[in-house]
């Protein structure tokens, strides 16, 4: 039966609530199909979800599910995949949720590295309690907790990512189905934790945030997505190219004397390239780099649930399996007769 | 036995050593307790840690104390006043020569006592010269140079000579109280076996000082303390942490489940920790989390996931785990929390022992959250009541805090361990996928005990969704139904009070079942009220004792027992805490007897309030 699962087998007979015309409803779809299509058994399968407008997914997902408490769903999804590696876990996220009541265990996860997948859903606004301004939204936005404009330095997700030394972190968005299905596989097939940065449309309270990076007017010079083995280029017609000077990515036209040779190839295990992508961050404007999306890091490293079970597997070895009546007697006993 | 030389027998002893947090006064006192032990006494040791990590060297915030009680009848404290003190230097004196009875013996190191060390103690004089010690027997011995003199062919480094003369003092009170040495030097053989010339100065300085006490013309008179007469049995020594580790590892074991224990270390009970990560070998898994709250919620997630999911900390901790334990209400899942009290609040007293964190652990969440709560008596009570919390757990599909304190965690005494076929069984409430295939799961469908099955990912045909809101009944959909919400809230209190069916009735620890007083307590006040209950009886004084392991739910006979009793006392490490919930529950005129001064109870503070209402 598992076989011939479609995404209809992972849609659940709850009512979805998130408001017309959310982006929440895009990335449910590729989630569901998703599954479907990497041939995952149900009952393999566990989305952890914490509070946010997002984390009400878990309750769509004919799988099993938590939606648990503000910012611990990474903690959660820890626990559950330290004591059985096999599930496949799924953890929603907000950037409210992810980045500031639950930025410790984000990155705790990311060090340990979990093999989990991260969907952090990022709309720049906090949704669930009508319009506050998150850690991710720029300097100067103006929302309900902040009529004279936000005083805090944004968070930049992939560079906390990359800091925490994750093992794989992407970017992609709500409105581009087709990448973010191709994302959301990759990131499923990597080996350990994957962070997946969702640029997520909050159409009530903070229409368009993203607009510059979804409308074709603007996608083509603000946009660059980025794939292994590929130099990088962008525009509508392909015209403009990224250059490494230094350290320093610089923009140039392939048009005027510039040949693919001269541009900047991707290299997904390449840290400090990575570190390099992450920094590209620019509010965009006029001559200013485009914003990267695909796959920045991807790297294989051992994840911590294989460690623990290798050492509990050493210790049963070196000690021999526990004996726990000579466990609870100890070293030194002496008998009363 | 030279002519001089009297041998005192005694039924009990209380010996108090008091150093430098640097003098090895932990490992001296354990080492003598374990010897003791050993020999057939029984015992209760108090280990008093300094407050600071490495406060100054010689001064009195600085002092590491370690008392214990050993006697040839039951022990249950570690004594009121010590009958012999060991003070390796001025300051240990100066903190703890208060708590020597009058005619008591001070063994004084006395090159703790030069100018610096009575400076940095802040003593205007010697109290060796003046009439500081008038009214105790004081044996001088010069540890220090005796100990270098032991070593100095042996090639080690002045440090290294100087951080052996706990030893001299160990051998000699094995001289004085004619013990054995081999257990120490067994202990000593396993600890130094990578470093033999540590060893052989260690073996040496306490065989030197085991001779000085045979061999100088000392007036000390040499105890003897014989064997207690205790039940019989196969017996081994036990610290309160250690017995909760044994109890959380036996649980999982009986039970057929993996432990999973999430904790962030805090004083005092890392120690949990320590232990459990020692025992992989019984598919422990140990998870260090980056905070107090990760520790938790991994356990939830590991709860989840099918394991026995245990978490300690202490009060500031579970504190930040509070919202995290109304998750585990609302879920219905298994897990334990161990909560190692410590004075409070706030950071209050890391190192010192209270009681007072039971109306945290009743109230201290949101909402009508309950969850189930007990509290172990002694150190070695905290095996049973460790494995007790997990069954609870387990088979109640309930969170489950478990009260022990700073005194139970630290201290240690004599154990009749149990086997573990006498162990009871425990048997989780898993979902059976098989009964399903043909009928639809209901999460949150219950049986007679109101407990709900445990399906785990991996379980076909049992997905499910769980969550912190409100649960609609049977399917745990979300609901906002206001009479859904009251009957969940109503259910979730019910299947509490459906565990006072499961646990024993409250009993009499001793005294008439009926009378005129009553002494109910609970957790670490045990051994003091035990003690001097029995002393007050011997005097005549018709009193009783009931001691409460299960908080919530209480014994359902509870009040049928305090109705018994025309007054009722209530002794706790707190301002009242059990008194107010007795007072709550029963509405009687329960009368209190608090200690707020990170210290235990003695006997002697009990048996002068029973006086005092008497």
């Amino acid at each position: 039966m598992s076989d011939t699962l479609t995404a209809k087998d992972f849609a659940t007979d709850q009512d979805v609530r998130w408001c017309p015309g959310c982006g929440d409803y895009s990335i449910l779809k590729q989630a569901q199909s998703v599954v479907a299509e990497l041939g995952r058994k149900r009952e393999e399968i566990v989305f952890i979800s914490g509070i946010g407008c997002s984390s009400r997914f878990p309750y769509y997902m004919e799988t099993y599910g938590m939606h648990s408490i503000h910012g611990r769903a990474t903690s959660i999804a820890s626990g559950l995949k330290a004591i059985r590696p096999e599930l496949d876990v799924w953890i929603i996220t907000g950037d409210g949720d992810s980045l500031s009541i639950g930025g410790n265990h984000l990155i705790h996860l990311l060090r340990r590295n979990f093999d989990v997948n991260i969907l952090l859903f990022n709309n720049e606004i906090y949704g669930l309690t009508k319009g506050q301004y998150s850690p991710t939204s720029p300097v100067g936005t103006v929302t309900k907790s902040t009529p004279f404009g936000a005083l805090d330095h944004a968070f930049n997700p992939s560079a906390v990512a990359l800091g925490a030394d994750c093992s794989f972190f992407a970017r992609t968005l709500d409105r581009d189905p087709k990448h973010l299905k191709e994302i959301l596989k990759r990131g499923n097939s990597h080996s350990g934790a994957s962070l997946i940065e969702i640029y997520q449309n909050c159409n009530v309270f903070n229409d368009g945030a993203f607009f510059t990076f979804t409308d074709k007017a603007t996608k083509s010079v603000s946009t660059l997505f980025v794939e292994q083995g590929q130099p990088m280029v962008f525009g509508a017609e392909r015209e403009f190219g990224i250059k490494l000077d230094g350290f320093k990515p610089q923009i140039v036209n392939l048009n005027e004397g510039h040949s693919l040779d001269d541009l900047w190839i991707h290299d997904e295990h390449d840290y400090m390239k990575a570190t390099l992508l992450s920094r590209m961050f620019d509010v965009p404007s006029e001559g200013s780099l485009p914003r990267p999306f695909g796959v920045f890091y991807s790297i294989e490293r051992g994840t911590y649930e294989v460690a623990l079970e290798a050492q509990v597997q050493e210790a049963t070895e070196a000690l021999g399996k526990g004996d726990l009546d000579k466990l609870i007697a100890g070293n030194s006993t002496w008998e009363i007769k | 036995m030279r002519m001089n030389e009297t041998q005192k027998e005694l039924k009990e002893i209380t010996i108090l050593f008091a150093g430098d947090s640097g003098d090895g006064m932990q490992l001296t006192g354990n080492e003598f307790a374990n010897t003791n032990a050993l020999f057939g006494n029984d015992l209760a040791t108090f280990p008093n840690f300094p407050a600071e990590i490495r406060a100054p060297l010689g001064t009195v915030a600085g002092v590491s104390g370690f008392q214990m009680k050993f006697g040839s009848t039951e022990v249950f404290t570690p004594g009121d006043q010590a009958d012999v003190m060991v003070a390796m230097n001025s300051a240990g004196l100066k903190s703890s020569l208060h708590n020597v009875r009058r005619d008591g013996l001070v063994i004084i190191n006395t090159s703790g006592f030069d100018k610096k060390n009575l400076k940095l103690a802040k003593y205007e004089s010697n109290p060796l010269e003046d009439d500081t010690l008038k009214n105790y027997r004081v044996f001088k011995v010069d540890i220090s140079k005796l100990t270098q003199e032991t070593l100095k062919d042996s090639g080690l480094a002045r440090k290294d000579v100087e951080r052996s003369k706990n030893m001299f003092v160990l051998g000699y009170l094995y001289w004085m109280f004619n013990r054995k040495m081999a257990g120490t030097i067994d202990f000593l053989t396993r600890k130094f076996s990578s470093k033999p010339e540590i060893l052989k100065a260690n073996l040496d300085v306490m065989k030197a000082g085991y001779h000085y006490g045979d061999t100088t013309e000392t007036f000390t008179s040499r105890f003897e303390v014989k064997k207690a007469d205790l039940p019989k049995g196969k017996y081994r020594s036990v610290m309160g942490n250690q017995a909760t580790a044994l109890g959380l590892i036996a649980a999982a074991q009986k039970s057929g489940l993996q432990l999973f224990y999430g904790s962030y270390p805090i004083t005092p009970a890392s120690d949990i920790l320590h232990e459990l990560a020692k025992h992989k070998n019984f598919g422990v898994k140990t998870f260090q989390a980056e905070d107090e709250i990760a520790a938790i919620t991994a356990c939830i997630g590991a709860s989840f996931g099918g394991a026995l999911a245990t978490t300690g900390s202490s009060g500031p901790g579970i504190a930040l785990k509070g919202e995290a334990l109304g998750l585990a209400v609302m879920l219905e899942i298994p897990l334990v929390v161990v909560n190692v009290q410590r004075g409070g609040p706030s950071t209050g007293l890391p190192t010192k022992t209270e009681q007072s964190d039971l109306m945290q652990a009743l109230y201290g969440r949101n909402g009508e959250a309950q969850t189930v709560i007990v509290a172990p008596s002694t150190p070695k009570d905290a095996f049973a009541i460790a494995f007790e919390a997990c069954r609870l757990a387990v088979e109640h599909m309930m969170p489950v805090m478990m009260l022990s304190d700073g005194y139970i965690a630290n201290g240690s005494e004599p154990w009749a361990f149990p086997a573990s076929a006498d162990l009871p069984a425990i048997t989780p409430k898993f979902a059976d996928p098989s009964k399903y295939e043909d009928k639809e799961y209901l999460p949150y469908k219950r049986d007679e005990n109101l407990v709900r099955e445990w399906a785990i990912p991996g379980m076909p045909g049992l997905e499910h969704r769980v969550g912190g809101l409100e649960k609609e009944d049977l399917t745990g959909n979300v609901s906002y139904d206001p009479d859904n919400h009251e009957y969940m809230v109503k259910i979730r209190a019910a299947k509490i009070k459906k565990i006072e069916d499961d646990i024993p009735l409250q009993a009499i620890d001793q005294g008439p079942e009926k009378g005129k007083l009553l002494i109910l307590a609970w957790g670490s006040p045990y051994g003091a009220i035990k003690t001097a209950v029995r002393q007050l009886l011997a005097e005549g004084y018709v009193v009783s004792h009931a001691h409460i392991k299960y908080l919530n739910p209480l014994p359902k006979n509870l009040g049928e027992v305090l109705g018994n009793f025309e007054q009722v006392l209530i002794p706790e490490i707190n301002d009242g805490q059990l008194d107010i919930l007795i007072r709550n529950k029963f509405l009687i005129p329960s009368k209190r007897l608090c200690k707020i001064k990170g210290l235990p109870f003695t006997a002697g503070e009990i048996i002068e309030k029973v006086k005092e209402i008497y």
